[in-house]
């Protein structure tokens, strides 16, 4: 039984006797489990439910490594996986930019192209002859890609139209914009040292143990706090056992990343450490899973997504909120234009926005996001760009084409459709 | 007078609305409520009390009116004439958010739930707890138990489930759970037993009159003659958009209710009140 069928919602009666009953309903196993054998029924109930989590995108992650690995026995080395997670950082920072609008159950388009725009305009004010510090130059990119997500946003709100017809408009304005700023050159330098360290540089291996320590600790302690308030005010709380096996998890994946980095994977130079550029992802992965879901803005996009009359009629202004999710996409997709141009230390005609930003649809897709709105994280978006980046690397390695790689990629995001479509059909839940 | 219990009568309403005590108003007063779109006439002349403490129930045939009466209560529609009196004193209902600063709160036909929130971020959808800018998770879990066990419906373990997961009583629980959430004091349902089973609807009419047990007001519209029976302590009947009969439940019975419902007039009606408006 999968849920209740009773008529009445059931009293605290029923499930002091039925506990185990509760672990059959779709809610969040932390939610109802108060041992660690019950959290496990209750995440497996909740697997049967349909509610299939990160579940199908890990073991996704597993079946290619252990595909690439026997192809290639150079897919698994500290240094390959650190230059899987680097080329990955631009999908899964345009793909955390597409999740505030796929919330919404709209799609933006003219990520690939705004992001190219942040770019170009980071690198033409990074410039010697216009010499903006590159602080300066980061935040007038972000600023004029946010100008960009706000006049999309209006547009598509106050005049009622698709996302997809204005963004599209879009994709082929900023190309144009953007081709118009570079030029006849066709390519633009950036000497600027901190811009080009951003997707290149790494921590020194004494500053990876102390950052990643940090960051580690910081999670540990929040995570902490808040599963002893909640113990304390009486509300069902995890287990404390399970909060000590989240804290494991975060210190082992924590101390196992900087090993990894650490280990040196230069060719001529020993290079080691943490790079910048996984610290900016987890930077902005962290800032965007506070917003969407610890603020009343993101609790009404998710809102919006669900039922946008509810929503209305519970007093939210959709106009406003949706106006706000297409900034923050464009934002987004504003760091991960400088973070494209830093890796490649220019930006050139080349750069096809296009297809960056199908891919960013699909990393987010394969993470769990669903395209219909209210349902999707931005962890989802840096675990599907993962995928991404690992079947390009993956593939890259074999020296499969350009063309193989795209084949491929769209097998995986249709297996990803599919998998979650088909974990849904006949579960209790009525989307 | 007109008190809770006695029939309404216009004339007499209006010589003496200025000598009654504020504390005797009812809650809710509609006079000569009209309303078109256009060529149609949604209401006309429309007088109607609604007493804090009991249930009103509100039938008419399809078209009649019902929904853009209490549209126009809800502050969703603006009446072409009329007013509107809220505890004695005339008020001006421009926006939803104007009813709901009132206490008026509205559960709406087609559920307005979001499927893939919890029954807590449903109940708070709109009105959310903060500290420090951020989402207050534990107060609005905490409220929220309170008062869905203040209506003993509640279950401290699935409080968190998406309202996907619910049946439809369930789902209506949490709707009206969501109104009372408010400290409102007039809650208005349209047909809210319309989709639900047997055992579904004795749940929700169960906890329509607890709202009463609790001293608010609440106006329910229903086609289930059963239904009204059984919950309403007033009704009022709309035929094209005339309120032809109102009263306690007790001066009526369901073949006189029906004889409103579809001619407008009833021969049966029980006498032992004053006539109408209608009737006059
Ligand atoms: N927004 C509207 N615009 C025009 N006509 C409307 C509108 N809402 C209701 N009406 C008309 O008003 C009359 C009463 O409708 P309604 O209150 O919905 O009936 P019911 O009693 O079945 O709820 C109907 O003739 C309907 O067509
Ligand atoms: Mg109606």
């Amino acid at each position: 039984m999968s849920q209740i069928d009773d008529d009445r919602l059931v009293t605290d009666a029923e499930v002091e006797e039925g506990a185990t009953d509760f672990s059959a309903l779709p809610v969040p196993a932390e939610l109802v489990a108060d041992s660690l054998p019950a959290y496990a029924r209750a995440w497996f109930a909740r697997l049967r439910a349909g509610e299939t989590g990160k579940l199908p995108v890990l073991v996704g992650l597993l079946i290619i490594a252990v595909i690439f690995q026997t192809l290639n026995s150079k897919f698994l080395t500290a240094g390959n996986l650190v230059n899987l997670l680097v080329q990955g950082a631009v999908y899964m920072l345009l793909a955390m930019a597409e999740v505030y609008v796929l919330l919404l159950g709209e799609i933006d388009l003219s990520a690939g192209f705004v992001a190219g725009i942040g770019g170009v305009v980071c690198a033409e004010l990074v410039k010697t002859d216009t010499g903006w510090p590159w602080w300066a130059a980061v935040a007038a990119a972000l600023g004029v890609c946010a100008v960009i997500g706000l006049f999309q946003g209006t547009i598509i709100t106050r005049f009622g139209l698709p996302s997809f017809v204005v963004t599209l408009a879009g994709l082929l304005g900023f190309q144009g914009v953007m081709l118009r700023i570079i030029g006849t050159g066709g390519t633009l330098p950036i000497q600027d040292k901190v811009i080009n360290d951003l997707a290149n540089a790494n921590l020194t291996a004494t500053a990876s143990w102390i950052v990643m320590a940090g960051i580690v600790a910081a999670f540990c302690a929040v995570t902490w706090l808040r599963d002893a308030r909640r113990r304390k005010s009486g509300l069902v709380a995890p287990p404390a056992s399970f909060t000590f096996v989240k804290i494991a998890a975060a210190i082992g994946a924590g101390v196992i990343v900087v090993l990894i980095c650490n280990r040196d994977r230069g060719v001529l130079a020993p290079i080691r450490g943490v790079p910048w550029v996984i610290l900016i992802v987890l930077g902005v992965l962290t800032a965007w899973t506070l917003v969407l879901g610890r603020t009343k803005l993101g609790r009404y996009i998710y809102a919006i997504g669900g039922n946008a009359e509810a929503a209305r009629r519970a007093g939210v202004s959709l106009p406003g909120i949706r106006t706000i999710a297409f900034m923050l996409a464009s934002f987004t997709a504003g760091i991960a234009g400088i973070i494209y141009a830093s890796r490649l230390r220019s930006v050139s005609t080349n750069l096809d926005g296009g297809t960056l930003v199908l891919y960013a649809v699909a990393a987010a897709v394969i993470g769990g996001t669903s395209l219909f709105g209210g349902r999707g994280k931005p962890i989802d978006a840096v675990l599907g760009g993962i995928v991404i980046a690992a079947i390009d690397n993956g593939m890259g390695l074999q020296g499969f084409s350009a063309a193989s790689k795209f084949i491929v990629t769209a097998i995986v995001l249709i297996a990803a459709v599919t998998i979650d479509s088909l974990a849904r059909r006949g579960t209790t839940t009525r989307r | 007078m007109t008190t809770a219990g006695s029939t309404t009568d216009r004339a007499d309403d209006r010589s003496r609305v200025e000598e009654r005590p504020a504390s005797a108003a009812p809650l809710l007063e509609l006079r000569g409520i009209t309303k078109r779109f256009g060529a149609v006439q949604a209401l006309t002349d429309v007088d109607l009390v609604v007493p804090a403490g009991q249930v009103t129930a509100l039938v008419g045939d399809n078209g009649a009116g019902k929904s853009v009466l209490i549209k126009c209560i809800a502050g969703i529609h603006h009446p072409d004439g009329g007013q509107i009196y809220w505890e004695g004193r005339p008020v001006h209902l421009r926006t939803p958010r104007d009813a709901a600063a009132l206490g008026i709160e509205t559960v709406y036909q087609d559920l307005a739930l979001c499927d893939n929130l919890d029954i807590v971020q449903n109940m708070f959808l709109g009105r959310e707890k903060t500290r420090y800018t951020l989402l207050d998770e534990e107060n609005m879990e905490l409220s929220a138990r309170e008062t869905l066990s203040s209506l003993s419906v509640t279950t401290v373990r699935s409080i968190r489930q998406p309202v996907a997961s619910l049946s439809g009583g369930q789902r209506q629980a949490v709707a009206i759970a969501r109104a009372v959430l408010w400290n409102s004091k007039l809650v208005i349902m349209d047909e809210p037993t319309a989709a639900l089973g047997v055992a579904q609807t004795r749940m929700v009419l169960d906890l329509v009159r607890r709202l009463a047990q609790r001293g608010l007001g609440v106006i329910i519209i229903s086609h289930n003659m059963n239904d009204v029976f059984e919950v309403a302590d007033r009704i009022a009947i709309l035929h094209l958009g005339h309120l032809v009969a109102t009263g306690p439940i007790s001066e009526f019975d369901r073949e006189t209710v029906v004889d409103y419902m579809a001619f407008g007039r009833s021969e049966r009606r029980k006498r032992n009140s004053e006539p109408t408006v209608a009737e006059q």
